[in-house]
């Protein structure tokens, strides 16, 4: 501990340089934070999915409606806690590019089926009073700047009001929120508004999503429920929530091998630049190492004050770098509602420190051995 | 005429020294190269996905969706809307019938080849038999054409590409229809590439959809008689639909993601470009000061600040274009033409396509790198330039 303040010396002995290797680093991190946070929000929230939910959607595809009598049905299975079913409405708010997801549900069974969506009782009941209410996110109502009693239209592509245009109004009644991983982007209103109101399809629901007792049983109860629907004129497809957030991931293609192909560029890129500056600022020592040898200093001694300094320049700049990342996700998703789940996973973040080590490490670990190897009649006579 | 001999013989001992200083130099091209090889595949995404997009659909055709209806998807048209729509003035007419035709829109789950264990969402286009003389640019490549009334369909050649059984003499299976694949059809690297095609009426009935559709195309007279075609419809009380031409519903289809790759591109490439930058200074300083003492002789003999600076700057952007050539030709011979495929979010449905490194994005790659060199130099030239030139001939 005692030498701290030769390494610090040592370190800033060429302000310029280590400047910009602490800058470089430090950008590394800040591109590493980002890139693992949009290659988490491509995984849509696939970590947080419940163990305990299954999806069950039309075999042919999502887009093709079931009937709402299945719901009777699949509450009477044993083992099953809690089944309700969702429409995607799809309604848009002034302009496509507003994009979020709005979605017909019966309001009670699915607030117990996702507990994560926390609403405050009052707002609650303010939407069961309601027939035209909906909640929204905390982010979607920090987007628009949407307050609770606000009259919301959205035009609506697929189904159309029986009072004619395309248009349906919604009563803002609450406003939920729930942990970092929880999309608090959707709106969510009543099923009963839209069934009641719309020209054609009644009685078709989008998908059901059913809560078990028991997650063990997941796979046999999935199968049973296609079972019980085979050879009707909507046959079932059952996964587990997980699986489905998955499948639906994988549609968009590898964008988390794209992310992380990219990151490894840029930490290797910018670890080369770490390396070879310390490596540089190492041999321009190398008669300063001799003497410090001469004056009795161990050779673990001299390849700990090295990598001390390397290891201190890469914790520097990446845990800065690191903590800008976060600041930066703080603010929220920059594309406007295409990444509904945006955050710094603390998974990456550990990730991040680990590979701050590694940097460190491979940084100095070269020039390092190289002066503990040191002949001191050699080095003093280089100089 | 004497600064430029002076910075061109600087700039010549400066250049023929890079291979002396390789490892540093090549700090400075391995950072710049990442950086473009990064840029430039990134966009080439945007660039693939929006020629395909863009690439589908014709100005002479034109779309027409049930009012309110973002895309073919979600839209629906009975049969008593189609044949008014079949009336309106505008549409060409060889002979007697309308050039226009009726279709149908579904998607099926099938697995990509690349993740077999997940269903992606496959466009199924029930189509009349107007769809395919009205397309001129559709061609078959392999197999026959299917039968009208059978349960036989077409693939495009990129869904027959990306997706499971798809081949031809495949049966897809879906739900219970069963439908086997004669033939594989281009349309010129257009979107619906990614779809199947089969007769509307077989699709009506698989899918228990009535007498309905969900879009209308239609072969316009010329260029100019979209207008007279959309009035007559927008105006006829009985109809409740929106008309777009059909190269302008394919781009505005693809706005969303394209906007999407070009933030995250640019953003990525932004950010890395300053790390490069800091990285060019680090080897251009480097550079600068282990020659200090071979720049103040120099000097001292009389060459002036302005050709040492130049002939800094100037290395500098020399190793920008050296990495920015390697990136660009790394990204070239490893992305262009790399097939793939995602979800399109405003159809929900699959959109296969290639990326594209195209002429554009490697001179935008290029100009980048130049311009990394070029900041990359600024400082440690200036402080060549300004070094007194006693000190530096101590130095060492």
């Amino acid at each position: 501990m005692k030498f701290l303040p030769l390494v610090w010396k040592n370190i800033w002995r060429r302000k310029f340089r280590t400047t910009f290797t602490l800058l470089s680093i430090f950008i590394a991190f800040v591109l590493f934070g980002i890139l693992m946070t949009i290659r988490y929000s491509f995984s849509f929230g696939v970590e947080i999915a419940g163990a305990d939910r299954l999806v069950l959607i039309h075999k042919i595809s999502l887009i093709m409606p079931l009937p709402v009598s299945y719901q009777a049905r699949l509450q009477q299975v044993p083992g099953v806690q809690l089944a309700s079913h969702q429409t995607w409405f799809g309604g848009i708010y002034q302009d496509p590019s507003n994009f979020f997801a709005n979605i017909a549900v019966v309001p009670e069974p699915f607030l117990k089926i996702y507990p994560e969506f926390v609403l405050p009782p009052d707002q609650l009941k303010g939407w069961l009073d309601d027939r035209q209410g909906a909640i929204i996110g905390r982010d979607l109502a920090t987007r628009f700047g949407w307050k609770i009693g606000d009259r919301i239209p959205l035009t609506a592509p697929i189904w159309l009001p029986k009072g004619g245009g395309t248009t349906w109004e919604f009563n803002i009644r609450g406003i939920y929120d729930g942990g970092d991983m929880v999309d608090k982007t959707q709106m969510f209103f009543r099923y009963d508004y839209l069934d009641e109101n719309r020209i054609q399809g009644e009685g078709q629901v989008g998908w059901y999503v059913v809560k078990i007792s028991d997650p063990s049983k997941a796979v046999e109860l999935a199968h049973s429920f296609d079972e019980m629907f085979a050879n009707s004129s909507a046959e079932t497809k059952t996964t587990t929530e997980k699986g489905f957030v998955e499948g639906f991931a994988k549609q968009i293609g590898d964008i988390g091998s794209i992310m992380i192909a990219i990151s490894s560029t840029v930490l290797f890129m910018f670890g080369l630049v770490a390396a070879s500056t310390m490596a540089q600022s190492v041999r321009e020592r190398t008669s300063e190492l001799a003497v410090l040898k001469t004056l009795g200093f161990s050779d673990t001694s001299i390849l700990g004050l090295v990598l001390t300094e390397s290891l201190f320049i890469a914790f520097t700049g990446g845990l800065l770098g690191l903590g800008l990342a976060w600041l930066f996700v703080q603010g929220g998703d920059p594309t406007r509602g295409m990444l509904p789940i945006f955050v710094l996973p603390a998974r990456d973040v550990a990730i991040g420190v680990g590979l701050m080590a590694v940097m460190g490490l491979v940084a100095g670990v070269m020039p390092a051995i190289a002066a503990m190897r040191l002949k001191i009649t050699d080095a003093l006579r280089r100089a | 005429m004497q600064w430029i001999a002076q910075t061109l013989a600087v700039l010549a001992l400066n250049i023929r020294t890079i291979p002396a200083r390789l490892s540093s130099s090549g700090v400075a091209i391995i950072g710049i190269a990442g950086v473009v090889v990064v840029f430039v595949s990134v966009l080439s995404i945007a660039a693939g996905f929006q020629a395909a997009m863009q690439g589908s659909g014709s100005p002479d055709r034109a779309l027409v969706l049930r009012s309110g209806a973002d895309s073919e998807m979600t839209s629906g048209l009975s049969g008593a809307d189609v044949d008014v729509i079949k009336q309106a003035p505008g549409i060409r007419r060889d002979g007697k019938a309308a050039l226009a035709a009726a279709e149908l829109m579904v998607i099926i789950d099938l697995p990509k080849m690349v993740t077999p264990d997940a269903p992606a969402n496959v466009p199924v286009r029930g189509i009349s038999a107007e769809s395919i003389p009205m397309r001129t640019e559709f061609s078959m490549v392999e197999g026959r054409m299917f039968e009208f009334g059978t349960n036989e369909v077409i693939a495009g050649r990129a869904a027959s590409g990306q997706f499971v059984n798809l081949k031809v003499g495949d049966t897809v299976v879906t739900g219970q229809n069963r439908w086997n694949v004669v033939g594989i059809f281009e349309v010129d690297g257009g979107v619906a590439e990614t779809e199947i095609w089969i007769d509307a009426r077989v699709l009506q009935g698989a899918y228990r959809r009535g007498n309905t559709y969900q879009s209308l195309l239609a072969q316009l007279d010329s260029r100019d008689s979209y207008d007279a075609f959309r009035d007559y419809l927008t105006s006829n009380p009985q109809l409740n639909v929106s008309i777009r031409r059909e190269n302008e519903y394919y781009a505005s289809q693809s706005q969303a993601l394209t906007r999407l790759i070009r933030t995250v591109g640019y953003g990525i490439a932004g950010l890395m470009g300053i790390g490069a930058v800091f990285g060019a200074i680090l080897t251009m300083y480097t550079a600068v000061a282990t020659r200090a003492r071979e720049i103040a002789t120099l000097r001292a003999l009389g060459f002036n600040t302005g050709s040492v600076l130049v002939s800094v700057l100037a290395e500098s952007m020399v190793l920008g274009l050296i990495g920015g050539s390697i990136g660009g030709a790394a990204a070239y011979l490893a992305f262009n033409g790399y097939q793939t495929s995602t979800m399109n979010f405003q159809t929900f449905s699959q959109v296969a396509f290639a990326f594209r490194v195209t002429p554009e994005l490697l001179i935008m790659g290029l100009t980048y790198a130049l311009l990394m060199g070029l900041i990359g130099g600024l400082f440690p030239a200036i402080r060549a330039a300004r070094l007194p030139i006693p000190v530096a001939l101590r130095e060492l």
